[in-house]
Formats: structure tokens, sequence, C-alpha cells
């Protein structure tokens, strides 16, 4: 904060010791789940509970692929991922356009995109729902895709972005008679790397713990998803709480392990973006 | 002619670039708006989804109808409560933690900022899973930590106000990572020149908290402030996978009112009625927060 002088050694320490306790009772939850995860049934029942598990075992986790669906529930949720891969790519190719085109209208189509941004997610979810419907996308992989492609607030921060990319650049591409295509994946995605790696990481999370609308759409248990799977083990196994501490685990230590590796782009992220 | 077809074609390439993204977004935000509000104004059920001819206009009989509805009166004073403890709550615990994690850079300060930020790309469904647990009233972790000081078992989920009060301790805890890092960006763009200059005026740490930072953050509190009341007004997830909005409605929010009418009694038109209340709520909270903030500024 101030200048290191200034830093008493009191000071530093108290700093730390509130840090980590905070940060031990923060992540109690994370430790109880992969703790509990590890234990038999009966284990997890027992009274006063065991802080580590006395009798190791991966039963839990066996279970869940074995006698479960989770395989199933796996691959779809990968699928959804993939797919909202495409929707960044959407929101990116939008970004530059907004950024680096003059056209027609283009000021308020814009603000329409941004205006999307406040309308709450109860008040579309209804329509949405109808209009799929209509279209005969309920209970399908696509109706599930489809909504959430687009995302209005990744245009606006993928714009944010590429206005800062310097114009000449794109015009000596264009004299040297590189289509726009070839300019926005050869030229333009390399310099843009530290947003995609941001809105990529960002992207991978929202798709991976995608959770109302797969419960909504899908009816057939063929297209439920992680959490749609980990909910309906919740509501079937109530007192199995080894087994349900498995499937917790199984679907947030995937993403802990990511963010862990990808972590100081997301806050640099939010600083380049001017966030502040 | 031929001048006119070239230029548009020329000029086809940034509508190609928009168009996936703004035609999706037309189908399936800006259309459905249009469409909630008409239909806010039917009686629209699975009678009239089978067949449209059931679809009768009954104007603002919807509307009438909620402010007479006991169950989402109680939603909205449970928003209201919801609202007035918890997002206090998430700006203080939010703002502590990134004064703290900015005062070092050693790998330590890093390590914590990440220990910080997990609870809030957590799957809600793997949350309620794990809290459900550490809730539960006879093997919970929690009441066995209480029994260990002799204080009774605590009705965590089971009891309206308890049970609220629960849902906001579980919410906050997910809710601190990305105002957090917005509170930590902030403070990382404020010119280190300044707290020399305080310091050669003989300025202590409290006085710079005060008449420095804090000061200096205030378009970033103002942010937070904003963004964390319009999330916490459509509070839903939380009591969605925790509760089902008991015991005794004790813990529905008005979004989760939204859901179970629409999702759960097919009542669209209602539903739609009762998203368009939460809308103008919103609204209208958040025209607030930019008049107070104007008047603010020009004192």
């Amino acid at each position: 904060m101030a200048t290191a002088a200034k830093k008493s050694t009191f000071e530093k320490t108290l700093v730390t010791i509130l840090l980590v306790v905070g940060g031990i009772v923060v992540s109690i939850p994370f430790f109880w789940m992969v703790s509990s995860s590890f234990k038999p049934e009966s284990e997890v029942l027992q009274i006063p509970p065991t802080i580590f598990p006395e009798n190791p075992t991966l039963a839990n986790y066996v279970e869940l692929f074995q006698s479960l669906n989770f395989a199933v529930y796996l691959r779809n949720t990968l699928i959804i991922v993939v797919f909202s891969f495409l929707g960044l790519l959407f929101n990116a190719m939008a970004g530059y356009g907004f950024a680096k085109f003059e056209f027609k209208g283009r000021e308020k189509i814009f603000y329409l995109v941004l205006a999307t941004m406040m309308i709450p997610g109860q008040v579309t979810m209804i329509p949405v729902y109808l209009l799929l419907n209509e279209m005969g996308l309920t209970n399908t992989m696509a109706g599930i895709i489809l909504p959430g492609l687009a995302v209005a607030f990744s245009i606006f921060l993928f714009r944010q972005f590429m206005t800062t990319i310097p114009t000449d650049l794109i015009e000596a591409a264009r004299l040297d008679g590189a289509g726009e295509f070839y300019i926005f994946f050869r030229l333009i995605m390399p310099v843009a790397k530290p947003i995609f790696a941001v809105q990529g990481i960002l992207t991978f999370i929202a798709a991976w713990n995608s959770f109302l609308w797969p419960l909504i759409i899908a009816n057939d248990e063929g297209l439920y998803t992680l959490s749609v799977g980990l909910s309906l083990l919740q509501g079937q196994y109530a007192n199995n709480f080894a087994l349900q501490m498995a499937g917790a685990a199984f679907m947030v230590v995937p993403i802990i392990i990511i963010f862990s590796f990808f972590q100081k782009f997301i806050v640099e992220g939010f600083t380049m973006s001017g966030i502040k | 002619m031929n001048d006119v077809f070239r230029r548009t074609l020329r000029n086809r390439h940034p509508y190609m670039f928009i168009a996936p993204a703004v035609i999706l977004l037309t189908i399936f935000s800006i259309i459905p708006i249009l469409i909630a509000f008409v239909i806010s104004f039917t009686n629209l059920d699975l009678k009239g989804l089978a067949d449209w001819s059931n679809i009768e206009f009954i104007g603002l009989e919807n509307y009438k109808e909620l402010l007479s509805d006991d169950v989402f009166v109680t939603s909205l004073l449970n928003t209201g409560f919801y609202v007035v403890i918890g997002v206090p709550l998430v700006i203080i615990c939010s703002l502590s933690i990134a004064l703290l994690l900015n005062y070092g850079t050693s790998m330590l300060f890093k390590i914590f900022r990440s220990v910080y930020y997990m609870p809030s790309i957590t799957n809600i469904i793997a949350v309620a899973v794990i809290w459900g647990y550490l809730y539960n009233t006879e093997y919970g972790l929690f009441n066995y930590l209480l029994s260990l000081m002799s204080i009774e078992n605590i009705p965590w989920l089971e009891e309206p106000t308890i049970a609220k009060i629960s849902l906001i301790i579980l919410a906050v805890w997910k809710g601190i990572g990305i105002n957090m890092i917005i509170f930590l960006a902030a403070l990382q763009g404020i010119p280190r020149s300044y707290y020399e200059a305080a310091e050669m005026d003989g300025a202590n740490r409290v006085q710079m908290l005060f008449n420095v930072t804090l000061p200096l953050l205030r378009y970033a509190t103002f942010f937070v402030t904003v963004t964390t009341l319009i999330g916490w007004m459509q509070f839903f997830e939380e009591p969605f996978v925790m509760t089902d909005g008991g015991p005794l409605d004790g813990t529905i929010s008005i979004a989760l009112f939204i859901y179970k009418e629409g999702f759960q009694y097919s009542e669209f038109g209602y539903a739609a009625a009762g998203s368009f209340v939460l809308f103008m709520l919103i609204i209208v909270v958040t025209l607030v927060q930019f008049k107070l903030r104007k008047s603010d500024v020009e004192h």
C-alpha cells in the first residue's frame, strides 16, 4: 500500500494472520467435500466426525460411473462446452465488427446489444421456453445450447479490447490483399490473445456449470448435464453424503485446477477491460 | 448500377462479423422480452399452449392478482430481507479482503487471492450438495462444531428466519470472489505517489485508508453496489437448490416465485406479469442509485 519502509513487522503479521484465518474459513466447505468423498458410507454419518478419512476408499467415485450415468452427463457437459466456444467465436467476431468497422446503424445496434444486458433472466426464461417449444427444440441438445451462445457482456468486452488494436495494422494487411476473415483469424486473434484467454476461461466455467437451462429443456436423462445429474443424485441418495460429496468433487475439482493455472489472466483481464 | 452493387458487396463484411451474435441475441433476448410483455396481459397456460384459441386477453388482471397473492407478497418481503442484509455484507467483506490482499505481492497473497475467488466459480449444485451436508441438523459439521462449544443444534434450514440467514451466509461466501477482483483491480490502479504525498503530510494508516483509498475507490464501489444489488434482487439459485422456497415459503424470492409459477404450475401469463414487476423494481432501484450518485458528486 505505502512505501515499504513504513510496513512494520507487526502490521505484516496481523494482515497475514487475518488472511490465513479468513482463507481457512472460506475453504472449509471444499476441504470437507474432498475429505468426505473418500470416506465409506458409514463413516460420513459418524459422530463425532473424522477430519481425515480413517478408511480411505475410491468406492464413491467408482459408483458415480458404474451404477449412475455420470459418463453420459460428462459427455453432454463436454458437448455444451465445445459449442460454447463456437459462441465465444461469434462474440469475438461481433466485438471486432463493432470496434473496427464503420457501418450504417452501428451505434444503434450496439446500444441494443448493451440493452439486453439489463434484462433479468427471469423475464426471458418463459418466452424463450415457449419459442423453443414452437420450434420443436424442447428436449433436444440444440434447445439447450442455442439460447446461451451469444453473450452481450462478452461482446462488450471484446469490443473494448479490440478498439485498442491500431487500425493501421488492419489497413496494411488489406493493402497486401488479405481477405477480411483472413485478417480476423490470422492477425486479430493472435493480437487479442489476452482477452481470448479471459473469455475462454469464463466461457468454460459457465458451460461446465450450466444447470438451469438444461434442467428446463431436457426431459430425457440422456440429455442431462453433470449439474442436473448431481441434483438428481442429491434427491435419490439423500442420506448417502459420501456419494454426494464425490459427485460434487468431480464437478468442482477440474474447475479449480483449470482456474489455478489461468487465474492471473482473470485479474489482468478485469484491469484490461477498464472496469476499475 | 454496377457501382451501387459493388459498394454493397464491399460493405458486407461488418454485417457478416456481427450477424451470428446479433441474430442470436435478437431471437433469444429481444423478441422474448416483447413476448413476455404481451403474454403478461393474457391467461396463457398449458391449455393456451396446446391451442392458441384458448388464450384470452385479460388486461391488468394478472398484475392485480399478484398484489393480492400472499405468496408473492411474502416473496417480495423475503427478497427485501436478502437485499438489505446481503448486499452490504458482500460489499464490506469483498472490500476488506481486497484491502488485505493488496497489502503484499508475495506468493502467499497470490495463493489466497485464488482461495477467496474459488467459491464464486463453484457449481451451484455442488454448492448446494456441500452446504446441505454442512447445514444438516444431525450429521452436519456446523452443528458438530457448535456442540463442542455446548451450543444446542441449530435448525439451519428448517426455521423460516434462520433459513433465510443460512442462505445469505452461503450467498455471501459465493459472492465475494468477483467483487473482490474488481476492488483489487481498482486498488492496483491507485498511483503510489498519492500515498507518498499523504505520508509526507504525516497521515497515519487509518487516515490514509479513509482519506485516500476509499474516496479513490468511489467508482469501483458504485459499480459493485449497482451490480450486486441487481444480482441480489434476482436472488434465485440459493433458495432454488437449497430449500425450494420452504419452509412455509420462508425463503421464497421473487425470482423463485416466477420460476415456480412458470415451470411448475405452467401459469405462463401470470409468471410473465411477475417478471415484469421484478424488472420494474430493478429499473427503479438502479435509477435511484444513479440519482443519489449524481447528487453525491455535486457536493
